[in-house]
């Protein structure tokens, strides 16, 4: 299946929560979707034959700058051998995106991560907490416009 | 003794033992195994909830090794300047991961590489795999209780390490793969030490069947347990010899070629549950030796084709990818290790996203180990073969 078949086949099925895609000129085709439907799509992707995109590969989060946050999907489909990359985008005040983690187990610890790094909330995650940084951590290190912070617990950090 | 869960997939459960019944249940109790605990391969700490001697749950906590990677990357000068880095997540197996990195960012500047490079990096990434592959099986017949199997196996290691060793000058964390080529040309005397090291280290794989393979006791530890189906492993994205311990021919070197893998004849192995169930610890650690004999085909291959040039020549000026971004997996020794690349048109990247195999893999880890028994639970954590450096990054 080409990557505007996949675009046209869930555009019908979910309107305007697909917002748009750039099947080609690129490395990777990429379909931009709303965050706030992604478990819906996910499990479309997952449990349609024509898709059967059985297996995520990647789950990252991203910070685009200028205040915008990122969610970026990569699936394969072992049945089909065919990928797509789903994106999606939220804003840093309010960075909500619906979890995958009941449609592929394996976004479990990458939705964490992407919390951990970027303060992206995944709502309907089972059990979303920090997972590479110390649970008392503050702040999210890999947002571009994080700032080293000069004490931990009140310890001066040398460097 | 025979032990069954009814739902690997949905969290805390009753577990059942056949025989024993409901009646023997008792209070659980939260349990510590780490983060210095010798069986762990490194600092993990995992929580177990046991009730007696099951497994009720695992809680991983992961994470003591974590120096961001990802950020350093966003703050190097130039892309090149990430190679080293990458040296240091599977740092059993640099060669592998440094061929990952390199294949994303030449297919952004769109280059190809010469034939020659090609070659030499490839038979690279199969000695990487076979130290890597010597080192789970040794360090795993160390956590059971066999010690011998260890030293048998780091001699051999050695030998490739010589290799390499001559060849860039590092034993371990070599910088060797650049962008568009190779730090260093092989020595005059590579092919016919590789020659020699495939003629020396064939007899050693029959050598390791005999001691730990086929040994009863090693049998009696790991076959039927951490049973993984092949639908729970695709779910939970394992890779590697884990997921084809599961009995799925699933290798991105065949089903994803990259590199020149299309040129080579070899097999996947998988598991079949010879000595137990498909999916269960001995067959995720048979794949593990199955897969040195292919790394041997293919090196022999590879050697033999190894075509003569110049391994600089396409060196790029200045890597500047043009504003997009790409995803490139390779087949590592670990599994599927993927890198997510993203370029704004700058010399510097503005993201490198990995996707770890063992991390990835170790999530699994709460799903095979539910219903065993504490002893097995090392065994279980062996046979997935994890290095924490690559874990955390």
């Amino acid at each position: 299946m080409i990557p505007q078949e996949m675009f046209d086949s869930l555009k019908s099925a979910f309107g305007e929560a697909i917002l748009e895609a750039k099947p080609d000129g690129v490395l990777d085709p990429w379909i931009k979707v709303a965050p706030g439907r992604m478990d819906d799509i996910a499990r479309f992707l997952r449990d349609t034959d024509r898709f059967s995109f059985d297996s995520l590969m990647l789950l990252s989060g991203m910070d685009y700058t200028k205040g915008k946050l990122g969610v970026v999907y990569h699936l394969h489909s072992l049945k089909w051998n065919h990928k797509i990359v789903i994106k999606t985008e939220v804003t840093a005040e309010n960075p909500h995106v619906r979890s995958v983690e009941a449609v592929w187990k394996t976004a479990n610890w990458h939705e964490r991560e992407a919390f951990d790094m970027y303060g992206i909330v995944f709502d309907g995650h089972p059990d979303l907490r920090r997972i590479l940084m110390p649970d008392d951590w503050e702040g999210y290190p890999l947002r571009k416009d994080y700032a080293v912070p000069e004490y931990y617990n009140g310890m001066k950090v040398p460097y | 003794m025979d032990v069954t869960v009814t739902d690997v997939d949905a969290g805390r459960r009753p577990v059942t033992v056949p025989g024993l019944g409901r009646s023997l249940r008792a209070e659980e109790m939260v349990i510590n195994m780490g983060p210095q605990h010798p069986s762990t391969h490194g600092v993990l700490r995992l929580e177990l909830v046991v009730d007696g001697e099951i497994v009720v749950d695992i809680v991983p906590h992961i994470g003591y090794l974590h120096r961001c990677f990802e950020k350093h990357c966003e703050h190097m000068t130039n892309y090149q300047q990430v190679v080293p880095y990458v040296d240091r997540m599977d740092y059993v197996a640099a060669m592998s991961n440094e061929l990952g990195y390199v294949i994303a960012v030449e297919k952004m500047l769109k280059i190809r590489v010469p034939d020659r490079v090609e070659y030499i990096r490839v038979i690279m990434a199969e000695f990487s795999r076979i130290v890597s592959h010597l080192i789970a099986i040794g360090t795993y017949g160390m956590d059971i209780g066999a010690f011998t199997p260890f030293l048998y196996c780091m001699r051999d290691r050695e030998h490739v390490l010589d290799i390499i060793e001559e060849t860039c000058g590092a034993r371990l964390l070599y910088n060797y793969m650049w962008i568009g080529g190779l730090s260093h040309d092989v020595k005059p005397n590579f092919q016919d030490k590789t020659r020699a090291f495939c003629t020396y280290f064939k007899p050693k794989i029959k050598e390791l069947n005999d001691l730990l393979s086929y040994n009863k006791i090693f049998i009696e530890r790991t076959a039927n347990v951490g049973v993984l189906p092949a639908d729970v492993a695709v779910n939970y994205g394992v890779s590697g010899p884990v997921l084809r311990g599961s009995g799925l021919k699933f290798d991105l070197r065949k089903n994803d070629p990259y590199s020149i893998y299309d040129r080579f004849d070899f097999d996947i192995p998988a598991g079949k549950g010879l000595k137990g169930t498909v999916g269960d610890c001995w067959d995720r650690y048979m794949v593990r030796v199955c897969e040195m004999e292919q790394s041997v085909r293919i090196i022999e291959q590879a050697v033999e084709q190894l075509p003569a040039g110049d391994v600089q020549s396409a060196l790029p000026k200045r890597i500047r990818p043009e504003a997009g971004d790409v995803y490139v997996r390779t087949e590592t020794p670990k599994g599927e290790l993927g890198y997510y690349v993203v370029s704004d048109g700058s010399a510097t990247p503005f993201r490198v996203k990995v996707r770890p195999p063992c991390f990835v893999n170790l999530a699994a880890l709460p799903a095979m180990s539910r219903g065993a028994m504490i002893s097995d639970v090392v065994a279980i954590l062996g046979s997935i073969d994890i290095v924490l450096g690559e874990v955390d990054r």
